[in-house]
């Protein structure tokens, strides 16, 4: 397998090219002078100028980032709590359903998350907005989370945390001292996951979303479908 | 005490905001639409005691999925979903193989800056990469301009709002999604057993199939899975790059549920998608624990 022939570097370029082209092409127009998005008029950077004296865009990006920052952080938590469940509580009652409620959110499709949870929040008469569209990130997020958590979780020597107890830790101190900083790496992987999700999500959110909470995705989702989509919307890379 | 209380806490919040949201969607499916706030009957009187679930009960019926299987469109949509899913998974399998293969043959020093690279996307928004396709495919787009000027075609092709442009966004949308697990189980593959292979007598390419495919079987399943699955119930894909020609289930869903306002009609659409993926998603689960039982 070490071999770098002209095949496997030609698949590579090729590979690449086609995944990167048509965001390098976005970027390269966003700075288009011309209103039309097929002809170039010189370079220009009046689009970001008009999307940042755009008052509704600012709003959607705000409810879009607490979205994020609220929901990627309970998740971290209640994914980390789960993942421990999965890798280390061993057996108890209802424990296949557990790991089918973890496993399940990541492969279902958005519509079907989406109509579920909106159809919950009616039923139990929940205003819809900004809290709505956080409960329903937390619960599709954690689950990637807790599925990042427990693979790191799986490879931990716990003869470490034994090491800790001996030694007069308390549980909750050998947790905090041994087993957080080394499953660390994983937990910020998994909260920067969510985050991303979330700051991304359209479907979910526009399930979820009262009139009086529009996030970013749902803006430039009716621009887009407006046919005016300021070309500029770019998502900076988180 | 501590451990119940680990359990309790994530088991809680996965019932009460995945499993009976469900439940929810079932039961609205075995209602019936209603002008009134919520859209649909019967609802539960619980004031009424026993007397109203019974009443409740009794008012369910599965009209909706008889109405389902009576209406063209369903059906079609959902072979039309079946189809689309089948042929992008098996068009992303021959492009993100090649991809996996050459960066598992890469320099070590290579790989984390591939691997970074594969992973980058993900950290765009997708919606904006779904869009920056439109400007590529459109008639007066990129590719077209390209075409005419190499000279290959004298008119513009029709690409945009077909389903050539869903398959092409549902490819450049779940490629890291095949090209990941491939290369995890090539990774891992020992160099050595090809080596064993020519020497005994294997040209490269029988070595390749007899044993690097069988070797990076478990990637190329969950891979397949990866993409096959969401790519049924996409909705944002067809929306914009797909014509009002192009059936998808979740757009059916989507316009039941928010132009139609039909709530039993999208949930009973819900209910038979749940039902169609419940067999691969299993299929998925015991691929993924195959392959664990195999690293331990």
């Amino acid at each position: 397998m070490r071999r770098l022939t002209w095949f496997n570097a030609t698949s590579l370029t090729l590979g690449f090219a086609f995944l990167y082209l048509p965001m390098v092409i976005l970027i390269i127009y966003s700075f288009n002078a011309s209103k039309l998005v097929t002809v170039w008029a010189g370079f220009s950077t009046r689009w970001y100028g008009t999307l940042l004296q755009n008052q509704a865009f600012l709003d959607a990006a705000w409810v879009t980032l607490r979205v994020a920052v609220v929901s990627s952080t309970i998740a971290t938590v209640l994914g980390t709590m789960a993942a421990l469940v999965l890798v280390r509580a061993g057996r108890f009652v209802g424990r296949t359903l557990f790991s089918g409620m973890i496993y399940a959110p990541l492969v279902m499709p958005e519509v079907i998350t989406g109509l579920s949870l909106l159809l919950l929040f009616i039923g139990i008469g929940l205003d819809r907005g900004v809290f709505t569209i956080i409960l329903a990130h937390t619960t599709f997020s954690m689950c990637y989370v807790s599925v990042v958590v427990s693979s790191r979780l799986a490879t931990f020597d716990r003869s470490l945390e034994e090491a800790a107890l001996d030694l007069g830790c308390s549980p909750a101190e050998a947790f905090r001292l041994v087993t957080l900083p080394i499953i660390a790496p994983a937990v910020i992987a998994g909260w920067l996951l969510a985050f991303t999700l979330s700051l991304d999500d359209l479907v979910i959110a526009s399930f979820t979303a009262g009139p009086s909470a529009t996030t970013l995705p749902i803006k430039i989702w009716s621009s887009i479908r407006l046919g005016s989509a300021p070309r500029s919307t770019r998502s900076p890379p988180s | 005490m501590r451990r119940a209380l680990l359990i309790l806490v994530p088991y809680l919040w996965l019932l009460a905001l995945f499993l009976i949201p469900f439940l929810i969607v079932f039961k609205i499916s075995l209602s019936d639409g209603a002008l009134a706030i919520p859209p649909y009957t019967p609802t539960l009187d619980l004031s009424a005691g026993w007397e109203g679930i019974r009443e409740f009960l009794t008012d369910l019926d599965f009209e909706n999925f008889v109405f389902l299987s009576t209406d063209d469109l369903y059906w079609k949509a959902y072979l039309s979903s079946l189809q689309i899913a089948v042929i992008s998974t098996a068009i992303t399998l021959l492009v993100g193989y090649p991809i996996a293969y050459g960066m598992a043959s890469a320099p070590d020093h290579w790989r984390p800056t591939l691997m970074m690279l594969v992973i980058l996307p993900f950290w765009t928004s997708f919606l904006i990469r779904v869009y920056s396709w439109m400007g590529i495919l459109s008639t007066e787009g990129y590719l077209n301009q390209l075409l005419i000027w190499l000279g290959l075609i004298s008119g513009p092709l029709t690409i945009l709002n077909t389903n050539t442009a869903v398959y092409i966004g549902i490819v450049y949308t779940y490629l890291p999604f095949m090209i990941l697990p491939i290369y995890a189980a090539l990774e891992r593959m020992d160099g050595s057993l090809l080596e064993a292979a020519e020497d005994l007598g294997c040209s490269r390419i029988t070595a390749f199939w007899l044993v690097t495919v069988p070797l990076s079987r478990n990637g190329i399943v969950a891979g397949c899975f990866l993409v096959f699955i969401p790519a049924i119930g996409e909705f944002v894909i067809p929306s914009l790059l797909g014509g009002s020609r192009t059936l998808m289930i979740g757009k059916v869903l989507w316009e039941e549920f928010f132009n139609n306002r039909d709530w039993p009609v999208a949930s009973a659409v819900a209910v038979i998608l749940l039902l169609i993926l419940i067999v691969p998603i299993i299929l998925f689960q015991r691929n993924e624990q195959k392959s664990r039982e195999a690293e331990e």
